[in-house]
């Protein structure tokens, strides 16, 4: 009898070549780097200094392998050592780490003796492979799709041919009954009889000019009406709610205070401090967009529904405050971009940012409605003095953590015996307060 | 016929007066005379001025009122200086986290993360790359003012949005997050 071991010896043979074989390859795939790994890797620990198609801190890295070995002759070896610890490289008197040390204003580049031998081919692995494509216009192919500037949507298309049928079918009845009418009267009139006439009384609108009563009683609902309007009229002189001029940068609200969260004092800071609430310089504007020189593909296909081109308004900020991109450095060219205010309240009166927003902790939204959603700003609130006093009235005064307000909410409270004082009570109705 | 005229006439006015009410432009003010300031306001374009604004930065060589002067350079040199000596003026006593959470959260934290981890919103979103943890770098009081000063790299410089208080204050803050990184 045969042992049976042996019976398939060849394939077990052939199958565990297979896995070995399988097990050397995997290693030999993972010495090319995995680009996703790679990916993580460079957002954390290179992406502060480095794009891969754009100077900035540092330099671009899109196929630095490739093209250093093409280039200058340097191997990984080389590309180690420099990322490693590229001062000791600089100070070895390397040629070409020398030459783009001072090519970059010799700033020094941070030392990463942490990342292992896969970690920096996971990362060259990043930089050599092939960029994804821009997400595809969904307009290019369809242009009569939904959000394309061109072409009527397909929803009110389809809406007005309907309406335009149903117009033209009532155009025919109301034309067949004409014409039915018509022939009728021809009818009677060949079989000579006479059509009744209907009996003509006074006009109704001399019968009503006839009753003094009426005429007394609709003339005074007249008057009325027409107070009530050129009140609403007069009363809204002034008042500019719902004030949405066009700014000489569109500077989407949605997308910084909205989608990316950023918060409102984050670049209106002088509103904790100070009587006016800032309208941001535009280094303030550079602290990101000196690395954000480009929105999103998505974010640049969301701007077609406005018909705003972000990428186009980037550069109107680049040029105002005068940054030359593919250098990364300002060129001394300025010119100032004309924002224009549109909460404004009148000379004489007096309004203070700080005391609203550090000291009663006021939403900024109380007032200016909800920014975070707003494509373009306009103005929310009437910004009247009704409007103030009944804010004051409605407010209750934010003590807590204010030793400020301690004594003295202590004792008027008493006085008007009152669990919790409102801004009215603190004082907020004198005529002073912001009127001098 | 007279009653079309009339019913065209009515209508186009309507429709000048509707016209009119345009939301890119301001109403009509009573006595424009009381409204509009006669004193320079807030960020207001002036021929007066160089560029035609009215804000503008403090003549070179003075400091404005409560300000004092930072006195090292914005170097690499600079940096290790500060790194190696400067040191928070503010005592133990002066150092208010609650009002460094405060500020960190609206400046520092948005790509800093709330945490210090780097895990800020616009990290997460990747509009911005590359922000470090608070844990793998070496961190003193005056190199992080230093770099709040002055910015590094891609940051910006943040010395106009707070204080020299304030920005000791988010110094003591960041400080107290990296230590409870290191935890």
């Amino acid at each position: 009898m045969k042992h049976v071991i042996y019976r398939n010896l060849t394939s077990n043979i052939l199958r565990l070549g297979f896995i070995l074989l399988l097990t050397f390859s995997t290693t030999v795939l993972a010495q090319e780097g995995d680009p996703a790994k790679g990916k993580t890797l460079f957002n954390t620990n290179c992406a502060a200094c480095h794009k891969l198609d754009k100077k900035m801190t540092g330099p671009a890295l899109r196929n630095v392998e490739a093209r250093l070995a093409e280039d200058e002759g340097l191997d990984r070896e080389w590309l180690n050592k420099w990322i490693r610890n590229s001062s000791a490289l600089i100070k070895s008197g390397d040629t070409y780490a020398n030459k783009i040390w001072n090519e970059y204003n010799q700033t020094a580049m941070n030392a990463f003796p942490q990342l292992s031998d896969q970690d920096i081919s996971d990362i060259l692995a990043y930089t050599a492979a092939t960029p994804p494509p821009p997400p595809e216009d969904p307009c290019i192919a369809n242009p009569n799709g939904p959000n394309c500037g061109g072409g009527e949507p397909v929803d009110t298309l389809s809406n007005s041919i309907i309406l335009g049928a149903l117009a033209l079918l009532f155009g025919l009845l109301a034309m067949a009954l004409v014409l039915v009418n018509r022939t009728l009267k021809r009818f009677a009139d060949a079989k000579g009889i006479a059509v009744a006439e209907s009996d003509k009384g006074t006009p109704i609108w001399k019968a009503f000019i006839q009753n003094q009563f009426l005429v007394l009683v609709t003339s005074i609902a007249l008057l009325l009406a027409s107070g009530y309007f050129v009140y609403g009229y007069f009363m809204q002189v002034g008042v500019d709610q719902g004030y949405e001029p066009v700014q000489p940068i569109h500077y989407s609200h949605r997308i910084h205070a909205g989608d990316n969260k950023i918060d409102c004092k984050y670049c209106h800071s002088s509103a904790r401090v100070s009587k006016t609430s800032g309208i941001p310089s535009l280094n303030v504007c550079m602290n990101c967009h000196k690395s954000i020189g480009e929105v999103a593909a998505e974010t640049q296909l969301e701007g077609q529904e406005y018909g705003v081109d972000y990428n186009a308004e980037i550069q109107k900020l680049y040029k105002a405050v005068g940054w030359d991109e593919t250098n990364q450095k300002y060129t001394g060219e300025t010119s100032p971009v004309k924002w224009i205010r549109i909460h404004n309240l009148p000379d004489f009166a007096y309004f203070n940012h700080s005391q609203h927003v550090s000291v009663a902790g006021i939403e900024c939204q109380t007032c200016h409605g909800p920014v975070e959603e707003m494509e373009i700003v306009s103005q929310y609130a009437p910004l009247t003095m009704g409007w103030c006093i009944n804010c004051h009235r409605e407010t209750n005064v934010k003590i807590k953590d204010n030793a400020y307000y301690t004594k003295i909410h202590e004792q008027l409270s008493k006085k008007y015996g009152v669990e919790q004082l409102t801004a009215a009570q603190m004082g907020g109705l004198e005529c002073g307060k912001c009127h001098y | 016929m007279k009653t079309t005229l009339k019913i065209t006439v009515v209508l186009v006015m309507l429709f000048t007066i509707v016209s009119c009410n345009k939301k890119t432009r301001r109403n009509y003010q009573y006595m424009p005379n009381m409204y509009q300031p006669v004193g320079y306001e807030p960020y207001q374009e002036s021929d007066a001025f160089k560029g035609d604004m009215e804000a503008q930065l403090p003549v070179d060589g003075t400091i404005p009122r409560g300000y004092s002067l930072y006195e090292i350079e914005d170097t690499t040199e600079g940096y290790e200086e500060a790194k190696a000596g400067l040191e928070s003026p503010l005592d133990s006593s002066a150092v208010d986290y609650a009002r460094g959470k405060e500020l960190y959260d609206i400046y520092c934290g948005i790509c800093h993360g709330n945490k210090g981890d780097g895990q800020g919103t616009l990290m997460k979103r990747e509009k911005i790359l590359g922000v470090p943890s608070y844990d793998t770098r070496e961190l003193t009081a005056g190199s992080i003012y230093h770099v709040i000063y002055y910015g590094l790299n891609s940051m910006g410089s943040y010395a106009n949005f707070m204080s020299e208080e304030e920005r000791w204050q988010v110094v003591a803050y960041v400080e107290k997050l990296k230590a409870d990184l290191e935890k």
